[in-house]
């Protein structure tokens, strides 16, 4: 294999497991050559004349689901795959009944009798303000990119277990995400680096101190010539006051950034329009209409947690007294995107385009606004009726529109945005713009190039790389693995030992943000505080600690610095109280930039390169981060790995996603493998991809909604050194990734390899086939007719069943989720792992349909065809579908056909409404999970805890039992906070009030979608919502009468549009 | 069935070789200590609490603050490390059960962990199986005390109790047997 070929590693039979599972669940392929019988490709023309034949509203999740597959539907009868039966830790059947016989004869002399001596070991001194069994919580940060997102830590006697939001951060209002959720699962990593080595070796942190002052005072004597420095975005006032502090020291050293994922389109595109390099923040409550120009801003980039609230806000539908819908109002959002994002999966009109022609798009945008000059004189193909729409609801709504473009777009789409918001007299109403919140803004490209070059000049002595990993993630024409060859000292800091370190003289083990001092800004320049819930696990350090050892004060610690530094920006008052108040809060009160006075938009510039018009037959590479791994620095994270991605449904694994036309056209295809039945695994051509002279070898992925002759190849995988779970995993897009096409590569060439690729794609598990479980309408359609989610409803009445009926005197607690608001986004997904300890499983159970997520989103496409009026397009259904999420946790029905059929009582019913799960009764039969409409069940194949990794039990939620091998498990509504609160009320004699429980899952939702609380009290939210129209059951006709609810999803689509 | 419900099986009545000889006669019946002194989470976590060195510290530094059976005390003081007491009386881990709750409801300590008073080394009185915590949770009129008793070693029930325990249970909104025996009540 070539330098730039990098090769998907084969991985079939089997063989991908879980990090938080510790040991492989590997097993032996009997029938690795039954792989290809039964496979059944997918017939693409089969789907188009299914839907030319549909009228009205169709939903599907799948291709194949919607073809009606034959094949595809007898695998899906059955509700956990084959193969679910056998043994799979090398134990077989004859020794196992020789245990049996075993353990069963041992049975009768040991009965119940535990009889452990266990010891209890009480603090000396216990810490202030602790009370033993209950937990703390304290405010920190996570220094994200351009931006810092404030969150409440829960610690456990001193151990932080779990991740939400804070309320009173502005980049958070309370939510979270699925990165920053999963960071505690990166502070308990195994694989993380654990002390400071020299090639190598280990050493000691003052043998590093003493050698970085000896490469300090050899710098100084040449005034720092040859001393470098390279980190990503640093918002940190700490450690810029540091860098800054080293730069004067050193006149003559360089501070370089590179951040992979981020581009330099917003901050050259600020410097196209004013000039100079500013930071844009929305204020996306006040923005009636939006526009996004392939700008994913609710679920990434500075602001998004904030984003994604506001937005929803204007989404809150809540009926009139007497169940009227008129006088709804909601925002609109369009976006033109080149592959369907959580923002464009949600948006009210979706356009797909090519990344190169979404300039195109704006500069004919901003000509139709009025805007001169921006040139405009064509429109992409198709985005005809879509421009003149926007623009004219853009022009109506001066003053309260938006238009953001998006991280990976360019300059001059940033510069067109800016432009356009100053046309429609939106800045200083829906935008505003301050002072950057980066340290110190620069292209980053040029930035890395001109170290790149002065290294390859042998001018670069010493090289410092803060938290980043340059080979792997730089543009491999910069060939940095052999310019770094020639840097006489390297020094990286970084939490693993990677791909990086491996070729730098010394590494140190970077400390994980819950374990140090620091600071960090936020996306609108709030200060914010990083505070360590935890005495670092390994001899770590933080990145100010590094760059101290090569200053005039080295050994000068996080916290002083940090400290003496918020001292020195003498705040009024006491300054003790001042800093207990910031710790506290997490941030600093009334730190955020003030929005800056008039900005004057120039006119952009003419048409950059990429922006030419596109010829339909070029295929076009776009990279992206991904949604699970981002650049690639949570590649060893298990939950983050196995969580579906939003849209593709994929775990484990990144793949080249085409559109369906193209993959027609390219004759790519995905199967359902049949072996073994597993629901999700799914055969995927195998391409190779030639850009210039590199080449990539990836799985092929067909995905609806992005746009013809695109091919998208997701960051961050196909890493080698990233640990035990991140290592060889999906294909390492960086391979094709060159300076000068760094976000759109444009004459990619394509062929098939022939060969196949297992991909554990979640959407084929735990179908619900074909039955109303979505349901949506537009706001026009609602208004008309508010009962919209109930047309055809058979609802038994309450009294058809054979069992008794509970009566809930007491609290009946319930949820309501509404899918107006959910996006997909998955931070209620890892909530639920972090808060329940779910078991990772791997991609090899994943494919067999066994992955444990209580919660999980199904993403449903909508079909919109007509048969009235044949002019209707309706390939459409897969050229730009609709696309919807539903969460489904577990239903927590009244009439619960689980709890009918557990032949032990392990599932049972409580006097307050929950499907109780009884771990220590259950025998694993199975039968609830047979029996479950809602196919909320996981059963524990296997025994996926790990229990053996001494740092996960840190990590480990305390207040949840634990479950073995051979037990269901599923969502109780977060029982255990719904007892604790429970208890807490119960002391004080007083009912729980509203709000009071909020579940994991509730508390992460940045859309504000899930409500729970005691559906018996009509004041609550829950109940509030309950009685809304809108409101259904999922399988209403059951008569399982679930305690979960949902609210029908209501878009807000342009009309004008709808009629054209 | 008998043999499981028997002390050899639940550990009634066995008392364990501690690192210091701890008596709660002593501390508790001879010098009137009140529970909470040591266990001072009981009325608000699920744990009671097992105090910390320093505890102990607060009077054995000055009272007995020489004789040889305290040694151990002073050195977990002196090196900072802890003292490993031995669990008596240990509830499955599937099992959640809370303190506070049962001390802010009116039930005592002595309910259910018998006459500390009187124990000089301690050891555990019920059986502590489910079928002793269900006696209760399906009928706790017979064990429910004033507040003001809870920490009494010495109560006991009225020849009245079934009517006081009835008014205390209304009183402190004890909730139904059917809420009490939820499973998760107690499992989770």
């Amino acid at each position: 294999m070539s330098e730039n070929e990098h090769n998907l590693l084969p991985m079939y039979p089997g063989g991908q497991s879980g990090g938080n599972s510790g040991h492989e669940h590997d097993h032996e392929d009997e029938h690795a050559e039954d792989l290809t019988l039964g496979e059944h490709p997918l017939d693409l023309a089969a789907v188009r004349a299914k839907l030319n034949g549909k009228s009205g509203k169709q939903y599907w999740r799948t291709l194949e689901e919607l073809a009606e597959d034959t094949h595809f539907e007898e695998l899906l009868h059955r509700e956990f795959p084959r193969q679910a039966s056998e043994w799979d830790e090398g134990v077989d059947r004859r020794d196992f009944l020789k245990l049996m016989a075993a353990s069963l004869a041992f049975a009768g002399l040991s009965g119940c009798k535990a009889n452990i001596q266990e010891n209890i070991i009480p603090y000396v001194k216990q810490p202030d303000g602790m009370v033993l069994g209950k937990p703390l919580y304290f405010a920190t940060v996570m220094p994200f990119g351009a931006d810092a997102i404030g969150v409440l830590v829960e610690s456990h006697e001193g151990r932080p277990t779990m991740i939400a939001g804070n309320p009173d951060h502005p980049s958070s209002l309370g939510a979270i995400n699925a990165f920053v959720q999963a960071s505690i699962l990166n502070l308990y990593d195994p694989d993380r680096a654990q002390t400071p080595t020299f090639v190598g070796e280990i050493r000691t942190w003052p043998e590093f101190m003493e050698r970085a002052q000896a490469m300090a005072a050899e710098a100084k004597e040449m005034g720092g010539a040859g001393f470098r420095i390279l980190s990503g975005t640093i918002t940190s006032p700490t450690v810029a006051a540091e860098l800054q502090t080293l730069l004067k020291l050193y006149p003559k050293a360089k501070w370089h950034q590179w951040e992979p994922a981020v581009s330099d389109g917003a901050r050259e595109g600020s410097k196209l329009a004013f000039g100079r390099y500013l930071n844009t923040v929305y204020r996306v409550e006040k923005a009636d209409v939006i526009l996004s120009l392939d700008a994913d801003f609710l679920a990434n980039g500075p602001g998004h947690l904030r984003y994604m609230k506001e937005f929803y806000r204007r989404r809150k539908l809540t009926e009139n007294p007497g169940g009227q819908a008129a006088g709804m109002e909601m925002n609109r959002l369009y976006v033109a995107e080149p592959t369907p994002t959580v923002t464009g999966s949600s948006a009210d009109h979706r356009l797909p385009v090519r990344a190169s022609q979404v300039e195109v798009f704006a500069r004919a945008l901003a000509g139709k606004l009025g805007h001169g000059g921006a040139g405009g004189g064509e429109t992409p193909a198709g985005a005809d009726a879509f421009l003149r729409a926007v623009s004219a609801d853009l022009a109506a709504h001066r003053g309260s529109s938006l238009v953001v473009a998006g991280e990976q777009q360019s300059a001059e789409v940033h510069a067109l945005a800016h432009a356009i918001n100053a046309a429609l007299g939106n800045v200083g109403a829906t935008v505003y713009y301050t002072e950057p919140v980066e340290v110190s803004p620069v292209n980053h490209l040029e930035s890395l190039r001109e170290l790149c070059a002065d290294m390859d000049a042998g001018t670069v002595d010493t090289l410092l790389i803060l938290s980043g990993n340059p080979v792997y993630d730089a543009p491999h024409d910069f060939d940095f693995v052999t310019k770094l060859g020639k840097v006489k000292n390297s020094i990286q800091l970084s939490t693993h030992f990677d791909e990086t370190a491996e070729y730098c003289k010394w590494h140190i083990a970077e400390s994980h943000y819950l374990e140090t001092w620091g600071d960090a800004r936020a996306f609108d320049g709030t200060v914010s505080v990083v505070q360590p819930l935890i005495a670092p696990l390994y001899n770590t350090r933080s990145a100010y600690e590094v760059l101290a050892a090569f200053s005039d004060k080295p050994g000068v610690s996080s916290y002083d610095a940090m400290r003496d530094r918020l001292k020195g920006t003498n705040p009024p008052g006491d300054f003790e109280k001042f800093w207990r108040k910031t710790l506290n809060d997490g941030l600093v009160a009334n730190s955020a930039y003030p929005p800056l006075g008039a900005m004057a938009a120039k006119a952009v510039p003419a048409s950059s390169t990429a922006a030419r018009p596109a010829s339909p037959e070029e295929l076009e590479i776009i990279f992206r981060p991904d949604p699970s791994v981002y650049d690639g620095r949570f590649a060893n994270n298990g939950w983050l790995q196995e969580l579906p991605k939003p849209v593709t449904k994929l775990t484990w694994d990144n793949a080249a996603m085409v559109s369906p036309a193209t993959a027609e056209k390219l004759a790519l295809t995905h199967k359902v493998a049949a072996r073994g039945g597993e629901h999700g695994q799914i055969l995927s051509t195998v391409i190779d991809i030639a850009v210039s002279n590199s080449k990539v070898t990836a799985a092929a992925w067909t995905l609806p909604g992005q746009a013809d002759g695109v091919i998208v190849l997701p960051l961050g995988y196909g890493r080698k050194n990233a640990g035990f779970t991140g290592s060889n995993k999906g294909f390492n897009a960086y391979a094709v990734r060159t300076s000068s096409a760094l976000w759109v590569a444009p004459d990619a060439k394509i062929s098939k390899t022939g060969d196949s690729y297992p991909m554990a794609c979640t959407q084929y598990h735990f179908n619900m086939e074909g039955r109303k479980i979505l349901s949506s309408a537009t706001l026009e359609e609602y208004k008309n007719n508010p009962a919209f989610a109930h047309e055809g409803d058979e609802q038994p009445p309450k009294s058809d069943t054979l069992y008794k009926e509970y009566a809930y005197p007491g609290y009946a607690w319930g949820m309501a989720i509404d899918l107006t608001k959910c996006n997909g986004c998955n931070a209620c997904v890892v909530a639920c792992v972090s808060e329940n300890n779910i078991p990772v499983v791997g991609k090899d159970q994943v494919m067999r349909g066994r992955e444990m997520h209580w919660i999980r989103i199904d993403r449903y496409y909508k079909a919109h065809t007509s048969t009235n009026d044949p002019s209707t397009d309706e390939n459409n259904a897969l050229a730009n579908p609709e696309t919807y999420f539903q969460p489904v946790p577990c239903q927590q029905c009244e009439n619960a056909p689980c709890e009918q059929v557990c032949p032990v009582g392990a599932t049972v019913h409580s006097a307050e409404g929950l499907n109780d799960m009884v771990y220590n009764r259950c025998v694993g039969t199975r039968y609830c999970s047979n029996n479950c409409p809602y196919k909320v069940r996981r059963f524990n194949f296997l025994r996926f805890q790990d229990w053996e990794t001494p740092q996960y039990k840190l990590m480990r939620n305390p207040e949840v039992t634990v479950r073995s091998r051979g037990v269901m498990e599923k969502c109780t509504y977060c029982v255990q906070r719904i007892n604790n609160t429970r208890i807490d009320a119960e002391k004080q004699n007083r009912p729980i009030r509203d709000g009071e429980i909020v579940t994991a899952c509730e508390a992460a939702c940045p859309s504000e979608a899930i409500v729970f609380g005691n559906a018996n009290d009509p004041n609550s939210r829950v109940a509030k919502w309950k009685v809304q129209q809108r409101n259904y059951s999922i399988l209403g006709e059951l008569n399982a009468r679930p305690r979960t609810t949902y609210l029908a999803a209501v878009r807000n689509p342009n009309p004008e549009m709808e009629k054209a | 069935m008998g043999a499981a419900r028997s002390p050899y099986l639940t550990d009634q009545y066995v008392t364990r070789d501690q690192p210091i000889q701890f008596s709660h006669k002593h501390h508790v019946g001879d010098d009137g200590i009140d529970c909470r002194y040591c266990h001072t989470s009981v009325e608000s976590s699920a744990t009671a609490g097992v105090p910390p060195t320093k505890t102990c510290m607060n009077c054995h530094s000055v009272l007995f603050n020489n004789v040889g059976y305290l040694e151990p005390v002073r050195e977990s003081y002196r090196t900072d490390s802890s003292i490993e007491w031995v669990r008596v009386h240990r509830l499955a881990d599937y099992v959640y059960f809370n303190h506070s709750i049962h001390v802010n409801k009116g039930v005592g300590c002595s309910t259910c962990h018998g006459q500390v008073n009187q124990m000089p080394l301690m050891f555990q009185v019920a059986t502590l199986q489910m079928q002793w915590c269900l006696d209760c949770h399906r009928n706790p009129v017979g064990v429910l005390r004033p507040k003001d008793q809870v920490f009494n070693m010495d109560w006991k029930p009225p020849s009245n109790q079934a009517e006081v325990g009835a008014k205390l249970a209304a009183e402190n909104k004890i909730r139904s047997a059917a809420e009490l025996t939820s499973c998760s009540t107690c499992h989770r």
